[in-house]
């Protein structure tokens, strides 16, 4: 379903559920101080429960190792005030602690680790608040009309011209009304691609258009740092999460937080790959750690509500761009670190609010089409769901979720079994990725170029191939059209079994499809990775964000068919 | 049919480990073996596949040979079977395999285990779709048995039973031991409860694909063992295949998706040497009549249960290529299969062949 058209009939979605009082994030905000202390109390009952190699001592005394560490090597604005004081202290009392006897030992170290994992709760949870969330919602609307409009329309005036919304730019594909079903009848966790930055704003556009309730996402602390930026994260739905702190203490809180929230029905957004894809290949593997929470969610749920408990919705969405704007950067961190070099440094280009407009701005003005391709809904074992949020086997019965956690006819707990669950689920997110990515012209002449150049030299490695001289850049056009045509048809193929999705600038003539591809592939890098003149002749200008752009067709087998 | 309240049913608390009675599908001989260990702690539901060898069974209370205990109740009925038992052992041929899972299927829900026992591959080409160079035989058509369950059913808490389980020894009571392996622990505990006892052993493994493949392999070994008794050589030439036997078996488990420690233990080497010594075992009498001058035919035509080594030696004959892996054992035996080569050749080729390597995996 295309949702781009005229002005006169263009899709308007009502609010999902029109009363703001009635949003579960809503009552978690009202509730929050309750809220922190129930995650605090259920962290600290996981933590001790969940078996572990390590005694509680031990774990206290390399949390706070690392956390000093952290307050001393990596220190942000964001971190409260009494940061090292606060360490110092525990540290204090922890050692003071170890002359005790036994009993009264343990009871000291139980204290302690209730008292961290409070100030983590406490850090961790979000601050939703009504108004600044209308605010929010209706700047970002406007502004982002207002910047599109002075990029399209030319003139000055056009800042003011009403011509265009974002939805003009965006082609919204899949199952809208459907994931508007599923918002009703129980709790939606969004699992999107992550290819740009730009992919959370998306998201949450995406969100308010289609009329759903805030979902609530996990912001990277970082992002704090600018208070303008904090306000605007606040205000629609974030909880904070510091990557810095890796310590299990502060996972299980965050994990906790996480499950109790979608237990409360709040809709939750995760990124599966954890961070934005550097080589341009769709996820391969995803992190486990967040999305196993919806399967724990669903487990108590049904431990406390047997078969009237919500269910959990698990809904795959793939961003496709034509350029993705920081590609040049991506995939040098990507070919950095397997060319194995030892230090590798994450630079953030969203380290100051500078770069952030920038970074809107070139998108807004110079942004070709983009595609959101919103995937069926999967419960939490990855099995489709209809519309009334049945779940479905793969061949298309009626199955109870209940039933894969039932033992001897009661609902257990079992953490293995809830691990080999995750993995299956992130099987089906991939596979689902798969299927539901739309694959533009742009993403096929950049693969047919460079797999072209592999056949043409099959003896270099990737790093020789990517150093390739200009004079072996330049590929003729038949040969070129030839190939194009015998992918495409594969992939006309493959979409007849509904593996994947192929945008209507790739299903044109040949010769124009191939025109309209490179004229989009990459578009507005300062080195173009592919072009073609009048003569027909197309060349190669930049190896790497080429290898990019092709990287996206990677997992489709299309090699075979060169 | 009422389970409890006959005098010959297990009381449930004596059992311990589940109120339901367990099911085995298939009453061949090992499946009526593990029906027999089963029976030791729990109520057993066997199903055998036609009505009147359930007539018989229940007449004599003998199956495939063996004296059934008291508490195996025989059926020909999948649905009772499924509403009855939490836990289910399908324990059929390969042939047959996904004919019965898709029987059940229907009756199958996500709370089921299944955990089964044969040791034998499925290759499903779906109409419409042809081999050749373009698609050649793969794994995408190629599966294990773990694999067809949880394709044709919702269920995925799957296992497999792997070992040296020649079924008459069992059925005597011999000392044994087997392995359970599944992805989830809680199969693997499960599998051990219902099935260990004092003269049967399990172990657990988490390597579902290796061990399936371990069962698999060792029969082709297992027919090349047969031809070498057969020819009349002795114990050099038996530990020969053997050693080289399980070389290929992990150079082929390995590109099949398995793991190669498996194929070192209990399932791998320890099935391997006794299906490879005993006559007991069908494929290596497969092999002793093949040396012995019959043909593939006229053994088949004689057998009444499937030797899998046979339909295992087809298939894999053809992976290997897809997956270019060297397997001339495999190929070797496939030629004599096919009436390419005598026994007498294959002996003499086999000789010549340029090993380099003799342990290159570890």
């Amino acid at each position: 379903m295309t949702l781009q058209g005229n002005r006169k009939n263009k899709v308007k979605y009502s609010e999902v559920v029109p009363s703001m009082e009635k949003w579960p994030i809503v009552q978690l905000s009202k509730n929050r101080k309750a809220f922190v202390e129930h995650i605090s109390n259920e962290s600290f009952n996981n933590f001790l429960q969940n078996s572990r190699s390590r005694s509680i001592r031990e774990e206290l005394e390399t949390t706070v190792y690392r956390e000093k560490l952290r307050v001393k090597g990596n220190p942000w604005k964001v971190d409260p005030v009494d940061d090292r004081s606060y360490w110092k202290k525990i540290q204090q009392q922890l050692s003071e602690s170890q002359n005790l006897n036994p009993e009264e030992a343990k009871e000291s170290e139980e204290k302690l680790l209730k008292e961290i994992i409070e100030r983590y709760s406490e850090e961790i949870a979000g601050n939703f608040k009504k108004t600044s969330y209308r605010f929010a919602k209706r700047f970002i609307t406007f502004g982002f009309a207002r910047l599109l409009n002075a990029a399209r329309v030319k003139g000055i005036l056009a800042l003011f011209s009403r011509q265009l919304d974002l939805d003009d730019k965006i082609n919204l594909v899949g199952y809208p009304e459907h994931i508007r079903k599923l918002a009703e009848k129980g709790t939606v966790v969004m699992v999107p691609t992550h290819f740009s930055n730009l992919d959370s704003i998306l998201i949450g556009w995406i969100i308010q258009f289609l009329g759903l309730p805030p979902f609530i996402y996990g912001a990277g602390l970082n992002l704090f740092n600018i208070k303008i930026i904090a306000y605007f994260i606040n205000s629609l739905g974030a909880y904070k999460v510091d990557r810095r702190k890796k310590n299990p203490i502060y996972l299980e809180t965050l994990r906790t937080y996480s499950t109790e929230a979608l237990r409360k029905g709040c809709h939750s957004l995760f990124f599966p790959g954890g961070t934005r894809s550097r080589s341009g290949k769709i996820e391969k593997a995803l992190k486990l750690g967040l999305l196993s929470t919806t399967i724990e969610a669903q487990r108590i749920n049904y431990q406390q509500n047997a078969n009237s408990a919500a269910k959990i919705f698990i809904v795959p969405v793939v961003i496709n761009y034509h350029f993705t704007l920081e590609a040049p950067v991506l995939i040098n961190d990507y070919l950095k670190l397997k060319g194995q070099e030892r230090y590798y440094v994450e630079n953030d280009e969203f380290s100051s609010s500078y770069k952030i407009a920038t970074f809107l701005l070139k998108f807004f003005t110079k942004g070709s089409n983009i595609s959101v391709t919103l995937g069926k809904g999967m419960d939490v074992l990855g099995n489709y769901v209809d519309d009334e949020g049945n779940s479905l086997d793969h061949h298309g019965n009626v199955v109870d979720p209940i039933d894969y956690f039932i033992t001897n006819g009661e609902v257990t707990v079992d953490k293995q079994r809830e691990q080999e669950y995750v993995r299956i689920l992130g099987k089906r997110i991939i596979e689902e990725f798969h299927i539901h990515n739309e694959v533009f012209a742009s993403h096929l002449v950049a693969y047919t170029a460079f797999r072209i150049q592999m056949r043409k030299n099959p003896k270099l490695d990737l790093y020789s191939l990517l150093r390739l001289s200009e004079e072996d850049l330049i590929l003729d056009y038949e040969d070129f059209k030839d190939v194009f045509k015998k992918l495409r048809k594969r992939l006309y193929k493959l979409n007849k079994k509904g593996k994947v999705g192929i945008a209507e600038n790739l299903q044109r003539k040949a010769d124009e499809a191939i025109r309209h591809g490179i004229k989009n592939v990459g578009m507005y890098h300062a080195k173009r990775p592919l072009v073609i003149n009048k003569e027909n002749e197309i060349r190669i200008l930049d190896m790497n964000t080429l290898y990019y752009y092709h990287n996206r067709l990677e997992g489709y087998a299309l090699e075979k068919y060169l | 049919m009422p389970l409890k309240n006959t005098s010959n049913q297990i009381e449930n608390d004596e059992i311990g480990i589940f109120d339901n009675p367990v099911g085995v599908l298939g009453a061949g001989s090992f499946g009526t073996a593990v029906a027999n260990i089963l029976a030791e702690k729990s109520n057993v539901i066997l199903y055998a596949r036609n009505p009147d060898k359930v007539a018989n069974i229940n007449s004599t209370r003998i199956s495939s040979k063996q004296k059934l205990k008291d508490n195996i109740t025989v059926v020909y009925d999948l649905e009772f079977v499924a509403n009855s038992c939490n836990v289910i052992f399908p324990i059929v041929s390969s042939a047959g395999f996904r004919d019965l899972i898709t029987n059940i299927a229907p009756y199958l829900k996500p709370y089921h285990i299944l955990i089964h026992g044969t040791k034998g591959l499925d290759n499903h080409v779906p109409s419409g779709v042809t081999i050749d160079e373009f698609n050649p035989l793969s794994r995408e058509h190629v599966k294990t048995m773990s694999e067809v369950i949880m394709e044709e059913t919702s269920v995925l808490r799957v296992g497999c039973l792997a070992g040296p389980n020649l079924a008459k020894e069992i059925a005597e009571k011999q000392p044994a031991a087997s392995v359970v392996a599944s992805h989830f622990d809680e199969v693997v505990n499960i599998g051990q409860k219902l099935l260990k006892n004092e003269h049967f052993l399990i172990y657990g493994s988490n390597d579902l694909i290796g061990i399936e493949l371990c069962g698999v392999l060792k029969n082709i070994i297992a027919i090349g063992a047969g031809m070498i008794a057969g020819l009349g050589h002795g114990e050099n030439a038996k530990s020969l295949l053997i050693s080289r036997g399980i070389v290929e078996m992990v150079q082929l488990g390995k590109s099949l998706g398995g793991n190669p420690n498996a194929f070192l233990g209990l399932a791998g080497i320890g099935d391997l040497v006794a299906t490879c010594s005993s006559k007991l075992s069908r494929n290596f009498t497969v092999g002793f009549r093949l040396a012995s001058g019959e043909t593939l035919k006229e053994i088949l035509s004689s057998m009444d249960e499937v030797a899998e080594g046979i339909k295992t030696i087809e298939i894999i004959n053809t992976l290997a290529k897809t997956y270019k892996v060297r397997c001339p054992i495999t190929e070797t035996l496939h030629k004599i299969m096919h009436g390419e080569m005598t026994v007498k050749e294959a002996n003499s080729y086999l000789m010549k062949f340029p090993f380099r390597a003799e342990v290159d995996f570890l």
